[in-house]
């Protein structure tokens, strides 16, 4: 492992996962794409698809976001109205634009009407490939919501089956379901170190190798956590009086980097989010045993995140995912992060905020853009929220 | 000395209106009627949206029907509504979200009254029935917040590849059989009875007949509706609380034959200022409309002589002109059929076939989209409808902007303004046919 002339030995971790994120057209997933001849790649939106069967179909599960902060939309904003959320435009720029002509099949999840509707721009806009709207249960039980789920998998693993020419195995789904366990493993472990030392992992790292994982093949990414995690405990770095918070409502649209940035910077470290669920979005590891399907569906139905995306049946369970996070990682206060015109997160900000105020946790709100550029109100935000809490919590 | 007098106002016109407007106005005020008397009669109350509504199996449990999309609208109207709105922006929503949503819990802040001025009451249960909107879900969760009531969900998958598969029917009758159904007769303390489920159903097919019938009217030239501000009256009961009874078909058949009426008379629309003029123009309109402007707004169109022939907003409560009738025969899976086959539900090429259909076969000049602020659901990917349609048909599209029930985002001039270019454009366009002919 490289020690970087600062004298962190993250920062060569650090320093690739910044060059993937950087990269707007995919190298690396285009030279993994054309190392061997048949290989292909499927992309996929927020919030959560099971990338194992993408993988065990032989392809490159890749994980697209939107275009971040250093995309120029040119012909994306002729595709939506002032006041449709950034992340489907700069999604369209990055397709209309040539950077996605590498990618054989697109899934649209099942989060937002937004996010829906482009599953059908996508089937007119780009014919040739595989688009899928990827829906996903609001039933939780097994034999009804369990049972739809299970044959829309199926129907998944049929389709990229057909796209690879080869029906996919049983066992090679086993086999991914393994790799990505291990993955999501790490990824506790990642989200459990910061939450224990946030000053030894900055959010903006975390961020960094965790948004690795859409681009590099799993067992890579898997591969870079554990360097990372090796490294961070090696390094010493200075401790600040920074309050604790969790940041919540940017599970889509991403904020940009310099706005978790500057959370830390402004007093607050992150010691929870909800960014890039999908690397985590199973809680527990998935059942190796028996139909791999209907493991899979087990696990989306009883040991999944909660978010705004997904249906709370239980009246009493609602935002309790968040006072849970502050509790377990010692967090302060909540951060609500929303991106402009979300309907999820921001139709859910309010319950969840009761639920704050009920369990007696500060919280402040913003919005943003994946574009937003100017970061002093947001840092004289949280820096005010972080002062309070030191001045003026109840410890 | 100077004495000024003011010159008393002129008296206002009275607002023209067909005797089934009338009838429609009497059904909806007595439903409201009903709901308000909750206190007195004891009826149940179940909150429920318009797009995939279970009214034939609410009836089945004596249930009353409380539709907070058509309260919305109410408050709209009557010009409430954006008081609503900014009350419950006040109290923490966002500027960003649904104003349906808003207009309705700012409603509920300050004391939710209804349309006849009277308190509507608490629900007894709200069924999400979860179709075609993402707003939905999140709308029942801050309802189910205040009121503290029991929520029934409902899931209506997407139609994302344009087709109902056999996945999609066994998961929505098995949440009917065993989730909605047992919840019902529970909240209710009536026992289910599948065969008052089917006279329910076949009552809805035949009211649903005429209403096609009467949409379809607006194939012959001149168009005797307006089917896009005259057709939300027409839909009104059957998206509302009547769909599956005797009053709903005694509306139907009286519309019919209302406008089979004007149909052999060779008339067009009655508009709020009486019988349209000549019509000039003939549109498809997909969006919802404004409802706070809502008479200004339909002005524009008949001063210009301008008719909506066809419509996509009046396909949200149900789409019944490709032949999809509820079925008796089929009970549960017919109600499935008709929340998966909503237009909302239906994938952007689905929709794209719709609008461009629609031009051909009511013989329209162009296509209207009028994009709404609040909605998503429909708004996301307009642009490129519009873009689709235009490329398909060789007809020209236009697009304006308003809301919901948010005074706020109808400018006037701005939408007058864009309506007459468009009408221009279409002009050019005729006479560039004329020239090529």
């Amino acid at each position: 492992m490289a020690t970087s002339l600062n004298g962190s030995k993250a920062a060569g971790v650090v320093a690739r996962a910044q060059a993937l994120f950087d990269d707007l057209s995919f190298a690396t997933a285009r030279a993994w794409k054309a190392a061997e001849p048949g290989r292909k790649v499927v992309g996929y939106l927020p919030i959560y698809v099971p990338r194992e069967i993408i993988h065990a179909a032989g392809m490159l599960p890749l994980g697209i976001v939107g275009g971040g902060d250093q995309l120029e939309v040119i012909h994306g904003d002729a595709y939506y109205q002032s006041y449709i959320c950034r992340i489907p435009r700069s999604t369209v720029e990055l397709g209309v634009s040539g950077r996605l002509d590498f990618v054989d099949g697109m899934l649209f999840p099942s989060i937002c009407d937004v996010i829906r509707n482009l599953s059908g721009m996508w089937k007119m806009m780009f014919p040739n490939v595989y688009v899928r709207y990827f829906d996903v249960p609001q039933n939780y039980k097994d034999d009804i919501g369990g049972n739809y789920y299970v044959n829309e998998l199926s129907e998944l693993t049929e389709a990229l089956g057909e796209l690879r020419g080869k029906p996919i195995s049983d066992d090679e789904l086993r086999h991914s379901i393994s790799v990505f366990n291990e993955n999501r493993r790490l990824v506790r472990e990642l989200y459990a170190f910061r939450a224990e030392r946030p000053w030894q992992m900055p959010a903006a790292e975390v961020y960094l190798v965790l948004r690795a994982g859409l681009v590099l093949p799993v067992e890579e990414h898997s591969k870079m956590i554990r360097d990372y995690l090796a490294a961070a405990e090696q390094d010493e770095r200075p401790r600040r009086d920074n309050c604790r918070v969790v940041l919540t409502g940017v599970f889509c649209e991403q904020p940009p980097l310099n706005l978790i940035k500057s959370l830390e910077l402004s007093g607050c470290y992150v010691v929870d989010d909800d960014l890039l669920l999908v690397t985590r979005w199973l809680t527990a590891d998935v059942a190796i045993e028996g139909s791999p399907l209907q493991n899979l569906a087990l696990a989306f139905l009883h040991h999944s995140e909660a978010t705004a995306a997904k249906y709370e049946p239980n009246l009493s369970e609602k935002g309790q995912h968040l006072v849970r996070a502050v509790r377990r990682t010692g967090a302060e206060g909540v951060i609500f992060a929303c991106p402009s015109f979300c309907d999820p997160a921001l139709l859910e900000r309010p319950m969840l905020q009761h639920v704050l105020k009920d369990a007696g946790i500060p919280y402040i709100a913003f919005k943003y853009a994946e574009n937003s550029g100017q970061m002093q109100p947001i840092r004289e935000q949280a820096g005010t929220f972080a002062d309070s809490i030191k001045l003026w919590s109840g410890a | 000395m100077t004495v000024i007098t003011t010159p008393k106002a002129a008296p206002r016109k009275p607002v023209a209106k067909d005797d089934s407007m009338v009838k429609q106005k009497e059904m909806m005020a007595a439903h409201y009627d009903r709901l308000t008397s909750v206190p007195q009669t004891g009826e149940k109350v179940c909150a429920t949206f318009v797009p995939g509504n279970l009214n034939e199996l609410i009836k089945c449990f004596d249930l009353l029907n409380n539709l907070p999309e058509v309260n919305a609208i109410q408050s709209g109207l009557r010009k409430q509504s954006g008081a609503y709105v900014l009350e419950a922006e006040k109290i923490g929503h966002s500027e960003d979200v649904c104003t349906y949503v808003k207009s309705d819990i700012g409603m509920m802040a300050k004391g939710n009254i209804g349309p006849n001025g009277k308190r509507l009451p608490d629900p007894d249960v709200l069924l999400l029935s979860y179709t075609g909107c993402f707003t939905f879900m999140k709308w029942f969760e801050l309802l189910r917040e205040q009121y503290k009531c029991e929520t029934i969900m409902l899931h209506t998958p997407y139609m994302g590849d344009g087709k109902i598969t056999k996945n999609m029917i066994e998961y929505m009758v098995k949440q009917l059989k065993e989730e909605v159904i047992p919840t019902l007769e529970r909240i209710s303390g009536v026992k289910f009875d599948i065969d008052r489920l089917r006279e329910h159903l076949k009552k809805s097919a035949v009211a649903e007949d005429d209403l096609v019938a009467v949409l379809q009217s607006a194939k012959s030239k001149p168009s005797p509706i307006d089917a896009y501000f005259g057709g939300i009256y027409y839909i009104g009961p059957i998206f509302g609380a009547f769909r599956g009874t005797d009053d709903a078909i005694d509306y139907y058949r009286f519309l019919r034959a209302e406008v089979d009426e004007r149909l052999a008379a060779g008339q067009g629309p009655v508009t709020p200022d009486g019988d349209m003029g000549k019509e000039k123009y003939r549109l498809v309109v997909e969006g919802p409309p404004n409802y706070t402007h809502f008479r200004q707004f339909w002005k524009m169109f008949y001063d210009e002589g301008a008719v909506v022939v066809a419509s996509s907003y009046t396909k949200v409560g149900g789409v019944y002109d490709f032949g999809f009738r509820h079925d008796p025969d089929k009970p549960l899976e017919t109600l499935a059929e008709y929340c998966l086959g909503v237009y909302t539900n239906r994938s952007l090429p689905m929709r794209i076939d719709m609008l461009a259909n629609y031009i051909d076969e009511y013989a329209a000049d162009g296509l209207l989209i009028n994009s709404i602020k609040s909605c998503n659901s429909f708004s996301a990917g307009q642009l490129l409808i519009m873009r689709e349609v235009e490329k398909r048909t060789g007809k020209p599209a236009a697009f304006i902007e308003s809301d919901l029930v948010d005074p706020r985002y109808f400018s006037a001039a701005n939408i007058k303004n864009r309506l007459e270019s468009y009408f221009q454009m279409i002009e050019q366009k005729r006479a560039g046919a004329r020239a090529a002919a």
